[in-house]
C-alpha cells in the first residue's frame, strides 16, 4: 500500500482565515492511504520545501499531496521538491483549496468542509498514480515571429543574432509598421524614420532571416518545438526577384488610391510601395483598384517595365514552414474616425486623427513636414487636439487608457508650436499620465515654456461652419463652457487591437482579454508568454504601449524563444492516453476522435495504439473507448470514480 | 435548508482558470460544488456523470472553453455531442435534466463561473435531493 503524505497550507491567513487547516490535516490523516499529514504556514516559501523533503525521508512517504494554491501557480515548485527527496515528479499532486476554496468562501465552517473533500478527491487520484517519465521531443530552432512593425523587427533581429533562423511575416507589403508613419518620437523627438530604417534594413539583409512580406499567416498546427505553419504569400503581380525597384511603373500607374500609410492624406497607384523607404523596395498592384484588373485594359505598367517583372498571370502562392516557437506582434489600429459621432463621424474634413498628423508633420508626409489641413492646404492658426477620444469611455466606446496619447498630443502641440509659431494649440484632457523617462519633464517644458494652453475636460461635440471646425467643450476646472473656432482639430482616438488579430487569434489557438488585445500567461511574472507554451508576445498587440516598452518587450520575447532554443530537447507531459490490448476490440473508434492522429490501428494485432510523441493528453479518445481499452495514465477511469465519490464526501 | 452535492468537472484551460480567477477575484459563491480538473472538457465519459449521480450527486456541472477556443481544437464539441445523448439516457432513467449542466466558461470569466455556481445551487434546492433507487443507475 502507497504511503501518502498530505501537507496543507496556511498561505498566510490567506487559507487559514477561512479554512481550519489543522482540521483538514487532522482529517486528511484518516483517509484512505494517508500516513502522514501536517499543516504550516507556508508550504512555497523554502522551510516548507524543506519540511516536504525531509518528511519523505522520515515518513517514508511514496507521495506528497499539497493543499494549497492552484496547481498553476506552484505544481512545477513542489514536484521539483518531492524529486530532489527521491520520488517521482508525478507522485506530487495539489489540491486547490485557497483559488477554488478558501478565497471564494466565507462560512469557515462550510469552506473547511469543502476544503477536506477537495484533498479526499486528490488522495484518491494519488493512489493510484504511476510514476512517469517525461517524453522528450526534439526542438525545431527556427521561430516564427507574426508582424513587421519594431516588435516584430526587434525580436526577429535579437534571435536571428542568437544565430537562429527566424522567419518574419508581414501582411502589408514592407515592414516597418505603425513607427514608420512617424514623424518624431517623444520624448527625445529624435526621427523616428532615422531610428527605424536602419533596422528595417538589417532585418532585409540579415542572414538568418527570411522575410516574407505581403503574406498572411493560414493554418497553425502542432505544439511547443514542432508547429507546422503554412503561410500565405499573396500575388504582387511583380515578379521581386526581378524587379530592381526603379520605380517608373509607379509613375506611370493612372489610377489613384487613397494612401493608407498616409492616413488618406495623399493618393498612390494601384501599383506602388507604400512609402519610398520600403523593405523589401518593391511593388505590389492592389488588383481591386487596378484599371487593367477590372477593365482589361491599360498594362501601362507593363510596358513600362524595361526588364519585364510585372506578372499578371501571378497567383497567391503557399509555403508551409516548420517552427520551434512563435511571437505575435500583429500590433495596433487607432479607433476610426468616423465611429465617433459626436466628432463628426469622418465627415468633417479638418478633423483628423493623430496618426494623420503624423504625416502632415513627418519630413517625408504628403506635405514635405508643412502643416496643412487637409480640406484647403491653410496653415491652421488654431488649432484644437481632443485627448481620450474613445478611450476611457466604458458606456460608448472603450474602457482603458491608451496610454500613449498624453505624450504623443504633447509632442504633436509642441511640434506644431515649433513649425507655426504665432499659431495657439489648445489641448482638451481628462488627466495627463506622464509615467515614463523624461516624460513628465517633457510635458512640463511645453506646457510652461511653449504656450500651449491645457483645457481640463471632455469635448462634447465638433462640428463645421463654413471654413471652421467649431469644438464645444468645458473647461472643468473653471466650470466654463468652451467654444473654439478651430483651422484643424486631431483627436488622439483609442488604441485598438490591429483588425486582423481576431482572426488569427483563432487559428494559434492563443487567448485574447475582454478588449481584443493577446492574453499573457501572468500580468506581472510572465509578460511576454501567451499561456499556450511555445507563443509569445510582443508590443502593442498586447495592450497600448509606446516604443521603448515595445522594444523592451519584443527582446523580452526574444529571450524567451533563444532560452527554449539553447534546450537539447523539450519534455512532454507523459500524462497522456496508453491501450490495454487484452481489452481492445479493434473498433477504431479512438482513431476517429483523435485530433492529432496519434491514434493508430496496428494490423497484426488487430488493436489501436498512441503514438505517444504526438498524444497531446486531452483525454477524448479515452471517453470515447467503449470497452474501456484506452485509459489515460495518472487519469483512469477508475481514478475518476474514486474522486467523484470522494468529491461528494466519500463512501 | 437543502445543501445539494455537486460535482464540477472542468477544463484546465478555460473553467478551471476561470474559477481561479473568481478566486484572485475573490467572488463569493455557494461552497457547494466540488472541482475535479480535466485537460479537456472531452475527457468526460458519460459514465462519469451516471456514477456521479449513483454516488449521491443532485446536480453535475461540465465546463471546457467556449466554442472554437478549445484547446484541443474541437474537444468541446464531442462533449456537446455527448451531454445531449446523455441527456435522452437520463430522462429514461428518470433523472430531471436540469440535473447536468453544460457550460462554456473562459479563463477571463471567474464572474460567470461565481454567478453559475450561485444559480445552479439555488436550482438544485429548488428540484430538491436525486432520490434513485439502488440498480437504477448502470454501475
Amino acid at each position: 500500500m502507497k504511503r501518502i503524505g498530505v501537507f496543507v497550507c496556511h498561505c498566510g491567513n490567506n487559507i487559514a482565515g477561512t479554512v481550519d487547516v489543522k482540521r483538514v490535516a487532522r482529517e486528511a490523516r484518516e483517509m484512505r492511504g494517508v500516513t502522514f499529514a501536517l499543516d504550516y504556514i507556508y508550504m512555497c516559501s523554502e522551510p516548507g520545501q524543506a519540511l516536504v523533503r525531509e518528511k519523505i525521508k522520515e515518513e517514508n512517504l511514496d507521495a506528497v499531496i499539497i493543499a494549497a494554491c492552484s496547481p498553476t501557480l506552484h505544481e512545477s515548485t513542489f514536484r521539483t521538491a518531492a524529486s530532489e527527496a527521491g520520488l517521482n515528479p508525478w507522485q506530487c499532486e495539489i489540491a486547490n483549496i485557497r483559488e477554488q476554496c478558501s478565497w471564494v468562501h466565507s462560512d469557515r465552517e462550510k469552506a473547511t468542509a469543502k476544503a477536506i473533500k477537495i484533498v479526499g478527491t486528490i488522495v484518491e487520484k494519488t493512489r493510484l498514480n504511476e510514476s512517469l517519465e517525461p517524453i522528450p521531443v526534439s526542438i525545431t530552432r527556427k521561430a516564427l515571429v507574426i508582424g513587421g512593425g519594431i516588435a516584430g523587427i526587434q525580436a526577429s533581429l535579437d534571435i536571428a543574432d542568437s544565430g537562429h533562423k527566424v522567419i518574419l511575416v508581414e501582411k502589408e507589403p514592407s515592414i516597418g509598421g505603425h513607427m514608420a508613419q512617424l514623424s518624431e518620437t517623444f520624448p527625445t523627438l529624435d526621427c523616428s524614420q532615422c531610428i527605424l530604417t536602419p533596422k528595417m534594413v538589417a532585418v532585409g539583409k540579415h542572414p538568418n532571416i527570411e522575410l516574407m512580406t505581403y503574406s498572411e499567416i493560414e493554418q497553425v498546427s502542432g505544439y511547443v518545438g514542432n508547429f507546422t505553419v503554412r503561410i500565405k504569400r499573396k500575388a504582387p503581380f511583380v515578379d521581386w526577384s526581378a524587379c530592381t525597384g526603379c520605380g517608373i511603373c509607379m509613375e506611370k500607374c493612372p489610377s489613384k488610391i487613397p494612401s493608407l500609410f498616409d492616413r488618406e492624406l495623399a493618393t498612390h497607384g494601384a501599383i506602388y510601395v507604400p512609402f519610398p523607404q520600403a523593405v523589401p523596395n518593391k511593388p505590389v498592384i492592389e488588383k481591386d483598384s487596378c484599371i487593367y484588373f477590372n477593365t482589361g485594359k491599360c498594362r501601362l505598367c507593363e510596358k513600362v517595365c524595361e526588364i519585364g517583372a510585372i506578372n499578371f498571370e501571378q497567383e497567391d502562392t503557399f509555403v508551409e514552414e516548420e517552427v520551434g516557437a512563435i511571437i505575435t506582434a500583429t500590433g495596433f489600429e487607432t479607433l476610426p474616425v468616423n465611429d465617433l459621432d459626436e466628432y463628426g463621424a469622418g465627415e468633417v474634413p479638418d478633423v483628423i486623427d493623430g496618426l494623420a498628423f503624423e504625416r502632415l508633420l513627418s519630413a517625408s508626409g504628403p506635405t514635405v513636414g508643412e502643416i496643412k489641413r487637409p480640406s484647403d492646404g491653410m496653415i491652421p492658426r488654431e488649432i484644437v487636439f481632443v485627448q481620450c477620444s474613445g478611450s476611457r469611455d466604458p458606456e460608448r466606446y472603450k474602457p482603458y487608457c491608451s496610454k500613449i496619447c498624453c505624450m504623443y498630443t504633447t509632442k504633436h502641440a509642441l511640434l506644431y508650436k515649433h513649425r507655426v509659431q504665432d499659431g495657439q494649440p489648445y489641448i482638451f484632457y481628462i488627466d495627463i499620465r506622464t509615467g515614463g523617462k523624461g516624460y513628465e519633464e517633457f510635458y512640463h517644458n511645453a506646457q510652461e515654456e511653449e504656450g500651449i494652453i491645457y483645457l481640463r475636460g471632455k469635448v462634447a461635440k465638433i462640428f463645421r461652419d463654413g471654413k471652421k471646425t467649431i469644438v464645444w467643450g468645458t473647461d472643468t476646472l473653471t466650470g466654463r463652457n468652451i467654444e473654439i473656432a478651430a483651422d484643424l482639430v486631431v483627436l488622439a482616438t483609442a488604441v485598438i487591437p490591429m483588425y486582423s488579430t481576431a482572426e488569427l487569434v483563432k487559428k494559434l489557438r492563443i487567448q485574447t482579454g475582454p478588449n481584443g488585445f493577446l492574453s499573457e500567461a501572468h500580468p506581472k511574472l510572465r509578460p511576454v508568454e501567451s499561456i499556450n507554451s511555445g507563443f509569445y508576445i510582443a508590443g502593442a498587440a498586447q495592450g497600448p504601449k509606446d516604443i521603448p516598452e515595445t522594444v523592451a518587450q519584443a527582446s523580452g520575447a526574444a529571450c524567451k524563444v533563444i532560452s527554449l532554443f539553447s534546450r537539447n530537447h523539450l519534455e512532454q507531459d507523459p500524462a497522456i492516453a496508453w491501450v490495454d490490448e487484452e481489452l481492445c476490440g479493434g473498433c477504431r473508434i479512438c482513431i476517429s476522435v483523435c485530433p492529432y492522429d496519434a491514434r493508430e490501428f496496428d494490423e497484426e494485432n488487430g488493436t489501436a495504439t498512441v503514438n505517444e510523441a504526438l498524444c497531446e493528453g486531452c483525454g477524448s479518445c479515452v471517453a470515447a473507448c467503449a470497452c474501456g481499452a484506452t485509459q489515460q495514465r495518472n487519469l483512469s477511469d477508475s481514478q475518476i470514480k474514486s474522486m467523484v465519490t470522494a468529491s461528494l464526501g466519500g463512501e | 435548508m437543502f445543501e445539494p452535492r455537486i460535482v464540477c468537472f472542468l477544463c484546465k484551460w478555460c473553467t478551471s482558470a476561470g474559477a481561479d480567477l473568481a478566486g484572485t477575484s475573490r467572488l463569493q459563491y455557494m461552497p457547494n460544488g466540488v472541482n475535479i480538473r480535466f485537460m479537456c472538457s472531452s475527457r468526460v465519459d458519460p459514465e462519469h456523470i451516471l456514477w456521479a449521480f449513483h454516488e449521491g450527486a443532485d446536480g453535475v456541472l461540465v465546463g471546457g472553453c467556449h466554442p472554437g477556443d478549445c484547446h484541443y481544437k474541437d474537444g468541446n464539441y464531442k462533449t456537446q455531442a455527448r451531454m445531449s445523448l446523455l441527456n435522452r439516457l437520463l430522462k429514461d432513467f428518470g433523472i430531471d435534466t436540469r440535473r447536468l449542466r453544460l457550460e462554456w466558461i473562459s479563463a477571463a470569466e471567474g464572474m460567470k463561473f461565481a454567478n453559475i455556481m450561485n444559480d445552479f445551487t439555488e436550482e438544485m434546492r429548488s428540484i430538491g435531493p436525486l432520490e434513485i433507487s439502488p440498480g437504477e443507475v448502470a454501475r
